[in-house]
């Protein structure tokens, strides 16, 4: 096991970390301040560990920091900007699309990966989109409202 | 009558909002101090065994490892070393002998999380295997294996009961319901609807799992939880370490779902004995496998009988239940009374024979979980409401619309008479279901409940008013999500008359918040929300007082106004009276408190309505269960804020679901089968029903301000029953099984079939 310095572009930043062969991408981000990515059932399937890696969404508690080298790597901390809140961020207030919110970080991720893919979702792509998220407090139904609502935003300011 | 209100009543943005969506919110799990070491724990590799040693020395000597810890330890310095709020029989780590697979037996503490969790592996733990007993039914049998031969202290106080006789063997609680001559009853009957109902074994996978970060400071134990009860688990604390309630700090920041699951002492006490051992602030985090070792909710098995007469009217129901509690006591005999109370429905019944029995058994400990007893209740009593319809030819509404108790009835004997309308629920729920369905191919279920509600109706609130007139409120209510810093703001806001921006909260921790019994039981709109009426009241009476003295009028001229006061045609706000009279700064705190007493005297607090229903459809290839349409009718009395009631309702419904469709703790052997959430399948995206309707009842019917009550759970209460009457309606065969998995209907439909199939 070898410790190596990777160099990685986060939320907009460039950071360097020396890191060992084994650390995950949750933990480099987590113990570099940015703990709003969460962990929870740590295989992948729960997604609130979502961040974006060089734009695409991945489960960062399966995913080993060195993979993230060279790489822009996006976390919920990097939505906003300074106080501004990124149209998914206000529309998930709007439409009371969480509730503990330990999901939410992950889902508003997964949001951003999809609506900079496709800027205009139906209900059913949303479903789709964000299969590998899940959330116990909601019933989802508010999360598709606030996506569906974020993309109309996103797509009449540009 | 037309109350008008400010804040009360509108949708009001969460005041966590801003927190929660950029990631800045910081739940147990996110926090660290200085200097901090971490536990992993060591679990049992067997069900039932006694402990023959715990050899250590490689974990000790392992690097970074700064102490291994055992039950035995804490025996040795004077600790108490069990917990629990009903009966003092779980230990923090287990004490000469196991009793589930997966029961922490030993703690590692060392510098970092790889080093603890790397020496705990080097744990060698030798075990004199004992038989074990996983099945509650098992349990029962006379030569049983018996898990508490001694049974612990108990602790519980009124509200608290395990019940009386009976209590053998592996009978952890038992509870008796009932009234009337029920054999008679059903020797009259025209109709005698038999059969036995289970209700599967669920985690309810709050996505954080169990966590805690403990430190002595100045000999007071500081310990910040992922916990519901912050409360109870500092009593628990205080009695473990001998401290002075006063000298127990437990605080939950933001929490990461809690559903019942994170009510009492879960891994609070582990990680304080780290703390004390080691002198150091340890944090233990479980991963979400640890999590599900933890705690469960019991299953259920039910034999139900009812009599009914040939026009469909009750005469009689009688309920054998069997729950599984686990290892030890925990909640499971408030869950087990519960689900007495809760099995029958809201109906007028002549006679009625209720025994349930919780019994210990080898398997992870079961304790609260949403609902509470009602879902396990719910769907042997209501879908014996459909069977009956079905046998008699009456339609399963009409049926239930004879036999339910009106606005005011006494449905329990001595309990508070029923404080809804839900005739009038029952007949929304069925019209925006466009009951009962035309669409081929579909089917319609639904269900009615009335839960024992809101615990014990202890609490209190404080306000302090400061020289700006803002107002902060302390509560010791946790916030889970379910938005009480936003409604217990709301409710402040509009008791003083300030802007709900300028009113903050400061909750769950219990060195700065007021005492709140729980946070659980949907209660805290209705019964903390009385306390902090109270406490706005009591400073606004305060205010008057300083007023009075600084203007030098009698109190009785003083008059209230929004954000202030009014005496000899002046207005001044609270922060005017207050700078004038302390001459420089100052403040003004009032305290409010409900007990037992007033419109909480009669028990329970109030009722929690279950109304809601759904439409699915089945592919008869697969026998998957597809949700077309799902509607609640979230009867809270008044809305405080009508999109958070839609969201507990939402997400009670999809909690049903779940536990309709999907999941079960499955047992293999003496050790679960699928305890991780791939294996353990909640509800995805894909599960959210084509169509989804929220009502509201608003008849200010509840005992909470503005006549509001609780709404948490009652959406989920009646979502299995639903399904299982829905796929009873469109085969002809009910279910009486959940989940109600794709291999179960396959099955279904081939009973349907034979039963279709002349001889």
């Amino acid at each position: 096991m070898g410790r190596r310095e990777i160099h990685l572009r986060l939320n907009g930043r460039d950071r360097r970390a020396l890191v060992e062969d084994q650390v995950l991408l949750i933990e480099l981000v987590r113990s570099l301040g940015l703990v709003g990515t969460k962990l929870s059932c740590d295989m992948q399937v729960c997604g609130a560990c979502t961040v974006l890696l060089d734009g695409r969404p991945v489960s960062s508690c399966t995913t080993l920091a060195i993979e993230a080298d060279g790489k822009p790597v996006e976390t919920i901390e990097g939505l906003a900007d300074g106080t501004k809140l990124h149209p998914l961020q206000e529309a998930f207030i709007d439409h009371f699309a969480f509730q503990c919110g330990y999901c939410t970080p992950g889902m508003i991720v997964s949001a951003k990966a999809l609506l900079d893919e496709h800027p205009a979702p139906d209900a059913a792509e949303v479903r789709h989109w964000m299969e590998g998220n899940i959330c116990r407090c909601t019933g989802y139904q508010t999360i598709v409202d606030a996506v569906l609502d974020a993309a109309d935003q996103l797509r009449s300011v540009s | 009558m037309s109350v008008e209100h400010r804040v009360a009543g509108t949708p009001a943005r969460r005041v966590d909002g801003i927190a929660k969506v950029t990631g800045a919110a910081r739940f147990t799990v996110d926090l660290s101090v200085p200097g901090m070491a971490y536990a992993s724990v060591v679990r049992s590799t067997r069900a039932h065994a006694r402990i023959a040693s715990i050899d250590r020395a490689a974990a000790a000597a392992s690097p970074g490892v700064l102490r291994v810890l055992t039950g035995e330890d804490l025996l040795a310095a004077g600790l108490t070393p069990y917990y629990g709020h009903v009966v003092l029989d779980h230990p923090v780590l287990a004490i000469e002998r196991v009793r589930f697979h997966g029961e922490p037996v030993a703690l590692v503490v060392a510098e970092t999380k790889r080093e603890a969790t790397e020496a705990a592996e080097l744990v060698e733990v030798a075990y004199e295997e004992l038989p074990a007993v996983i099945d509650a039914h098992d349990a029962l049998k006379p030569d049983a294996p018996i898990l508490h031969e001694r049974r612990g202290e108990r602790v519980g106080d009124e509200g608290m009961d395990q019940g009386e006789g009976g209590l053998v063997g592996n009978v952890c609680a038992i509870a008796r319901v009932g009234w009337g001559d029920v054999e008679k009853a059903f020797a009259g009957a025209h109709l005698v609807v038999e059969g036995e109902y289970r209700y599967p074994m669920l985690y309810g996978y709050a996505m954080e799992p169990y966590n805690a970060l403990a430190l002595f400071d100045q000999g007071d134990l500081v310990v910040y939880s992922s916990a519901q009860h912050v409360y109870m688990v500092r009593r628990d604390l205080a009695r473990m370490f001998h401290l002075p309630l006063a000298r127990v700090r437990v605080s939950a920041p933001y929490v990461g779902g809690g559903y019942g699951t994170k009510s009492y002492t879960k891994v609070e006490g582990m990680t304080a004995a780290a703390a004390f051992f080691t002198g150091r602030a340890v944090k233990l985090d479980l991963s979400v496998e640890e999590a599900i070792l933890t705690t469960r909710s019991a299953s259920a098995r039910i034999r139900a009988r009812s009599a009914f007469t040939a026009d469909g009217m009750l005469l009689a129901r009688d309920f054998e239940i069997v729950m599984n509690s686990g290892a030890y006591t925990d909640n499971s005999p408030l869950v087990n009374s519960k689900t007495a109370n809760r099995c029958f429905g809201p109906y007028r019944i002549p006679a009625l024979r209720v025994v349930a029995r919780s019994m210990f058994t080898n398997t992870v400990p079961s304790s609260s979980l949403r609902g509470f007893g009602a879902p396990q209740g719910n769907i042997a009593g209501e879908l014996q409401m459909d069977e009956a319809a079905a046998k008699l030819g009456i339609d399963p509404v009409e049926l239930r619309m004879r036999n339910l108790v009106g606005p005011g009835e006494e449905f329990m004997p001595g309990k508070r008479p029923l404080d809804a309308d839900l005739r009038e629920d029952l007949r929304c729920l069925a019209s925006a279901l466009e009951w009962p369905g035309a669409t081929v191919g579909r089917s319609i279920g639904l269900g009615v409940s009335a839960s024992d509600a809101g615990a014990y109706p202890t609490s209190t609130a404080a306000v302090r008013i400061h020289s700006d007139s803002s107002v902060t409120l302390f509560t010791g209510s946790t916030e889970l999500g379910q938005g009480s810093r936003t409604v217990l703001s709301q409710i402040v806001a509009e008791e003083m008359g300030v802007p709900l921006a300028s009113v903050s909260v400061v909750n769950g921790d219990t060195g700065v918040a007021s005492y709140e019994r729980t946070t659980g039981a949907s209660r805290t709109t209705t019964i903390t929300g009385r306390a902090v009426q109270e406490a706005c009241r009591d400073a606004r009476l305060r205010v008057r007082g300083l007023a009075a003295e600084t203007l030098g009028v009698g109190v009785e001229e003083i008059e209230d106004t929004a954000g202030g006061i009014r005496a000899q045609g002046r207005e001044l706000s609270y922060g005017e009276v207050i700078e004038r009279w302390f001459g420089a700064g100052g403040e003004v705190l009032g305290h409010g408190a409900v007990r037992r007493d007033a419109g909480f005297a009669q028990m329970p607090p109030f009722y929690e309505i279950g109304c809601s229903g759904l439409e699915l459809s089945v592919d008869r290839e697969t026998g998957e269960v597809h949700i077309t349409k799902l509607t609640t009718v979230g009867d809270v009395g008044f809305a405080i804020n009508p999109a958070l009631v839609h969201g507990q309702d939402a997400g009670a419904a999809m909690m049903g679901l779940g536990a309709a469709l999907h999941e079960e703790l499955v047992y293999d052997g003496e050790q679960l089968a699928n305890p991780n959430v791939v294996d353990y399948r909640v509800p995805r995206f894909s599960d959210v029903p084509d169509q989804v309707i929220h009502l509201l009842a608003e008849r200010r019917d509840g005992s909470g301000p503005y006549g509001a009550k609780g709404g948490g759970e009652g959406a989920g209460n009646t979502i299995g029953g639903s399904v299982a009457s829905a796929l009873g309606r469109l085969f002809g065969v009910f279910p009486h099984q959940l989940p109600a998995t794709p291999e179960r209907v396959w099955r279904l439909m081939r009973e349907a079939e034979k039963k279709d199939r002349p001889r």
